[in-house]
């Protein structure tokens, strides 16, 4: 697909993405009751950090860390898995191959028009109990707070790249949404969704700077929350940016592949 | 325009047999075959042709039309379609052709068509006047204008078939390939589809490959008919030479004043229905002349109409020679 179609086409996909997103506006509601996992962690972390602290957390960075962490995950969410992994079932995938634009591209403007409407939900009581709880943990650094923004841009990046492998694995075998249960699983531990990375032992945290799911979650997060400097921030950044250049190599290659082998399906 | 040549397409899937120990056995070890869905099929079609794709079900209609639209690899042999390799899927082609059909839809299933209609202007690059121009042709022809407002959701089965046709016809496809188009549809929304079909292809002279099991969509848009059995070609040709072929034989339908008896009818050919006021016989083309005559002459006639025998039967008798 040539780059200037793709540009021309990608106002109008984000449009009719915030439309349909407006059409479910009733799922999006339970999608956002479902992420608040972080704020039952919040609970729990602080009565524990109350009467001690949890490595670097006390009571206060805790209530920030997590907070900040169910803002990132609104931000960051993706559910291109699942649509894909339908669309390859019901053979209706084949509805977006006839298209002169890129399937993946189609699912990553539907994922983020989907952004608004959920930030309009559910993040002005997020920021503002930031503020009010925890103004005195968050960072100051407009460096850092640049950083924030790209870390985040880079998050979703890596969660759709992930999911959009995840729903090619569909293309392959019959069953890829037990990979996703394998790989959310992988991701509620190691991302620091419900647990904050840096609270691991030493080897758990080596294993887990090498693997991507920090980098969807924690990572923004820690830097939200005034964790890391500029210098171990920017080499934070590096790694994230490289897992996101290796998923988009690795989905597209195994999105393409998976092609070869569609039309068991029917469509 | 569109070429095919030794066309293959195989399969590999995974067989058992019924059963707990099977079903346990195939945990260990698992058994497949190769299912031959297009197994050496070679065709040319022209630019502006219309031709029917005719088969039984697994015949490997869709399966060889999915090839030509880009979705399917073939195993072997080449396609092209206006010089397109089509799994290449370039820009090209892919604004060049557009599958149909009446099983999956594209439209938005809970947003109004006219969102999907203006997405795919955005994709497809329509300037803005040439869109309004085409959409306006297409809401008049298929008589849309109540439905672009209302949710897919919302629509009956026809009116979706209809507002599908539109998003499909937005961009001017050169090729059009109609899986079932008319699939469930009522008698009078199949004729609605057919001479909407027709005209697109008249006026834009556009490509034209139906396949369908309903023998009135292919009577009224197919001169000609390729048909596919098992994966092979057993046909393609003119419609009209497939059915001298395979059912020579006329049916002379008599509408009668009263009632005619049994032996009144001896002689006459085969009878294919007797009813009160309407006689169908089977004849050979060699005896229309003297049955008619003698029809005629000798029974209370007061309508006749010489008939070639219905394409169902035609296609029945055609996939039953195949079987043997």
């Amino acid at each position: 697909m040539s780059l200037r179609a793709t540009l021309r086409a990608t106002p109008a996909l984000l449009r009719v993405g915030l439309v349909e997103s407006l059409a479910y506006r009733a799922e999006l509601l339970v999608w956002i009751l479902a992420t608040t996992m972080p704020l039952v962690m919040m609970a729990l972390f602080a009565t524990v950090a109350r009467e001690a602290p949890i490595g670097r957390y006390g009571e206060g960075e805790v209530i920030a860390y997590f907070l900040a962490t169910f803002l990132v995950r609104q931000l960051t969410g993706s559910w291109a898995a699942w649509e894909i992994n339908m669309d390859v079932k019901q053979g209706t995938l084949a509805t977006r191959l006839l298209r002169p634009i890129h399937p993946l591209w189609a699912y990553a403007c539907e994922g983020i028009a989907a952004l608004p409407l959920r930030l309009v939900l559910s993040a002005p009581l997020a920021i503002v109990a930031l503020i009010l709880t925890s103004r005195g943990h968050l960072a100051r650094d407009p460096v850092i707070w640049g950083m924030f923004a790209v870390a985040t841009l880079l998050a979703w990046a890596i969660t759709f790249l992930i999911n959009a492998a995840l729903g090619s694995l569909a293309l392959f075998v019959d069953s890829s949404l037990r990979w996703v249960d394998v790989y959310l699983l992988l991701f509620f531990v190691g991302s620091g969704y419900l647990v904050p990375v840096d609270v691991f032992p030493g080897w758990a945290r080596t294993v887990l700077d090498a693997l991507p799911f920090r980098y969807q979650i924690g990572f923004p997060v820690e830097l939200m929350v005034n964790v890391h400097d500029r210098a171990h921030a920017l080499a934070l950044l590096g790694r994230q940016l490289a897992w996101t250049l290796a998923l988009l190599g690795a989905t597209l290659a195994l999105f393409h592949r998976g092609l070869r082998r569609f039309g068991a399906f029917g469509g | 325009m569109i070429a095919i040549e030794r066309l293959e397409k195989h399969y590999r899937v995974p067989e058992r047999a019924v059963g707990l120990r099977a079903a346990f056995g195939s945990l260990f070890h698992r058994t497949y075959k190769t299912v031959r869905a297009v197994d050496g099929v070679s065709f040319s079609i022209s630019r502006g042709e219309r031709v029917g794709f005719l088969g039984p079900n697994g015949a490997g209609k869709t399966t060889t039309l999915k090839i030509l639209a880009g979705l399917l690899y073939p195993t072997a042999g080449t396609v092209s379609v206006d010089g397109h390799v089509p799994q290449r899927r370039e820009d090209a082609f892919l604004r060049k052709i557009m599958l149909v059909t009446g099983q999956k839809q594209q439209l938005l299933w809970d947003l109004p068509p006219s969102e999907t209609f203006e997405l795919n202007r955005a994709i497809y690059d329509v300037p803005r006047a040439l869109y309004r121009k085409r959409l306006d042709e297409l809401v008049t022809l298929l008589e849309i204008s109540e439905l672009l407002g209302r949710p897919t959701r919302n629509l009956s089965l026809g009116e979706r078939m209809k507002c599908e046709l539109a998003a499909a016809l937005i961009h001017g496809p050169e090729v059009l390939f109609l899986d079932e188009p008319t699939l469930g549809l009522d008698v009078s929304m199949q004729a609605t589809i057919r001479a909407f079909i027709r005209r697109y292809n008249e006026e834009h002279g556009a490509t034209l490959i139906l396949t369908s099991h309903y023998m009135d969509d292919v009577a009224a848009l197919c001169p000609r008919v390729v048909v596919i059995d098992q994966g092979r070609i057993s046909y393609d040709g003119a419609l009209e030479d497939l059915v001298r072929e395979v059912r020579p034989d006329k049916r002379v339908v008599l509408r009668v004043s009263r009632p005619v008896d049994a032996r009144d009818l001896v002689g006459l050919g085969t009878v294919v229905k007797r009813e009160p006021g309407e006689i169908v016989l089977q004849v050979t083309p060699d005896r229309l002349q003297e049955v008619v005559t003698r029809a005629l002459a000798t029974l209370p006639v007061t309508d006749l109409t010489v008939e070639a025998p219905p394409l169902e039967e035609v296609m029945s008798e055609l996939f039953a020679r195949g079987r043997k």
